[in-house]
């Protein structure tokens, strides 16, 4: 009984301290970068392109990167539901429940997730350098989705999963298409399509690696899908390795700015989540 | 196994003979019949369903009881081929709607299931609004025009008594209806589709009474115009519902008749013991 007692402490305190831990080294992280970050997030940053001497300290701002980034996830975005939907689709609709090509392809997946994106990067680099192709919004695009389709997949097969069969079973025995029956289905986990997009988008948005060397770095925004494009995760890397202190401040503005588009991303994704459940009771 | 109940000589009073029920069960016209022949049902090389020979009578509710496990749902999902969707599931021998041998290769698997309308165990609702549930049957097969689709709506609702219930909030969606509602609203939209017959698996099992009685009265009215197929979950609702009842046991038809003959008459010793309550 007494033991008993000790081990129930011990492990309460335990989660609360863990708890705690995790709580902590978010606002440690957030804390960081806005006290650093905060004094140099003027209007400029946000609005305008990086002047000439822009990493020596003189004026400009992160637009460039800004909009590159917002090119590259919307892209990719586009690119990657394209290509996940259907799959996702198929092994769950189309092949029985007991297919062996299904879990073949969420093994797949499974690796495909798992692999660093540096790995993707340095992939797409190569495809790239095969093709004859430079570092453009186009690579970039493309090695992102790349990064992002694996994730897509598993969060909306984890969905589709979820479904019962008594909805795909009601449709079919009203005389449905398998496609028709696919539209409401869509429709149905639509909230939770929404939740693997934002999901998708947050990892997207932030990865440096992928980007490194397919979609290169401008000051400009890009005009056309084989112009360089920058991205804000490079933007900072960049800043941050000026040996001017006034830049070094600017790559931690820049990273409040990449924070708050991915909070804002993370919110969105909770309260679709939250409504998701709540519209499944 | 349930087996050990019953000694082997009954087996063969279990092969139930066609001409027995015959005489009972066939009212066959050319629309809206519905009988099986020689079916049988394998799963994963079991064999579910063996030597189903039946014939449901037209405009008249058929119930179909037994313990459960004894393949009441497997017979009533190869009436629309639902099995077409798992392919573990084989059948053989025919289901003759209409005339036409729907497992004929030669037979639109889509065109079996627009005859065929299906009241699950569990209330469905599609995601969408109650509108839009009852159109949806309509609307795949072709019909476009407004008018029409109102006209139908409205025409389903009030058929299962629910227009007055929802009619101000037809554009709401379906799943705010508690379950009865939404158990009558997906029988409308089976409805919607203007099928010959009504197969119910079940279809009261997750009701609460009062439901369960509207859902019944519903299957009353329904069969001056459909051929309604049900499988019931208890012998009271056959009692109080069906015209006919067709017996099932491990896969196999024992018996079948009028409901009056076979709950006062019953003529298999199997189901004597069923009536009596000495297995479930
Ligand atoms: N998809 C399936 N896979 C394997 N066995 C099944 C499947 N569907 C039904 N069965 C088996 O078929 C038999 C009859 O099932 P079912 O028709 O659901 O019975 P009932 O509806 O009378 O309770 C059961 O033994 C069940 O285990
Ligand atoms: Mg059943």
């Amino acid at each position: 009984m007494k033991l008993k007692n000790i081990e129930e402490t011990f492990f309460k305190a335990l989660m609360i301290a863990s708890t705690l831990a995790i709580a902590g080294v978010l606002l440690m992280i957030i804390g960081t970068i806005v006290y650093k970050g905060l004094p140099s997030l003027t209007w400029d940053m946000v609005t305008k392109l990086p002047g000439g001497g822009f990493y020596l300290g003189k004026e400009g701002g992160v637009l460039n990167a800004i909009v590159g980034s917002i090119y590259i996830v919307a892209g990719s975005l586009v690119l990657s539901l394209f290509m996940s939907i259907p799959v996702v689709m198929y092994i769950n609709f189309y092949l029985p429940k007991k297919s062996w090509f299904a879990s073949v392809v969420r093994f797949s997946f499974d690796i495909l997730f798992g692999i660093p994106s540096i790995v993707y990067g340095a992939f797409g680099f190569a495809l790239m350098v095969y093709l004859g192709v430079r570092a453009s919004l186009m690579g970039g695009i493309i090695t992102i989705a790349m990064l992002i389709t694996p994730i897509m997949m598993r969060s909306l097969d984890e969905v589709a999963r979820l479904q019962s069969r008594d909805l795909p079973d009601a449709l079919l025995s009203l005389g449905a298409t398998k496609l028709e029956m696919i539209r409401v289905i869509t429709r149905q986990i639509m909230p939770g399509l929404m939740t693997a997009v934002l999901l998708a988008v947050g990892r997207g948005i932030g990865d440096a690696a992928t980007v490194l060397f397919t979609a290169g770095f401008t000051d400009n925004i890009p005009q056309s899908l084989n112009q360089p494009v920058a991205t804000l995760p490079l933007a900072i890397f960049f800043q941050l390795g000026s040996p001017v202190e006034e830049v070094q401040n600017r790559a931690y503005a820049s990273a409040v700015i990449l924070t708050v588009i991915i909070l804002l991303l993370s919110f969105s994704a909770r309260f679709f989540s939250s409504r998701y459940s709540k519209s499944k009771i | 196994m349930r087996t050990a109940n019953f000694p082997l000589e009954i087996t063969q009073e279990l092969l139930f003979s066609k001409a027995l029920h015959e005489g009972v069960i066939n009212r066959q016209t050319q629309n809206y019949s519905l009988q099986t022949d020689k079916l049988n049902v394998f799963i994963d090389n079991q064999h579910i369903l063996k030597d189903i020979d039946l014939r449901i009578p037209e405009k008249s509710i058929t119930c179909i009881i037994g313990p459960s496990g004894c393949g009441k749902s497997t017979l009533l999902k190869t009436f629309n081929r639902m099995h077409d969707e798992t392919p573990e599931v084989k059948v053989t021998g025919r289901v003759v709607v209409d005339g036409l041998n729907i497992y004929d290769s030669k037979t639109n698997v889509i065109d079996t299931r627009k005859k065929m309308g299906l009241l699950a165990q569990r209330p469905c609702p599609l995601p969408m609004s109650i509108y839009d549930n009852v159109a949806f049957g309509p609307k795949i097969h072709g019909l476009r025009k407004r008018k029409s689709l109102n006209q139908m709506v409205i025409q389903y609702l009030q058929y299962v008594g629910l227009w007055e219930e929802v009619k101000g909030r037809i554009r709401t969606p379906a799943s705010r209806l508690s379950i009865g509602q939404q158990q009558r609203l997906c029988l409308a939209r089976g409805l919607a589709v203007e099928p010959h017959f009504i197969l119910g698996d079940e279809a009261t099992s997750a009701l609460d009474p009062i439901s369960t009685k509207k859902i019944e009265e519903l299957f009353l009215k329904l069969k001056e115009k459909y051929t309604v197929v049900l499988v019931t979950h208890t012998l009271r609702q056959a009692r109080r519902i069906a015209d006919y009842v067709v017996f099932m046991y491990m896969g196999k038809v024992i018996e079948a008749g009028t409901t009056e003959q076979f709950f006062n008459h019953p003529t298999k010793q199997l189901t004597k013991e069923y009536l009596s309550g000495s297995f479930s």
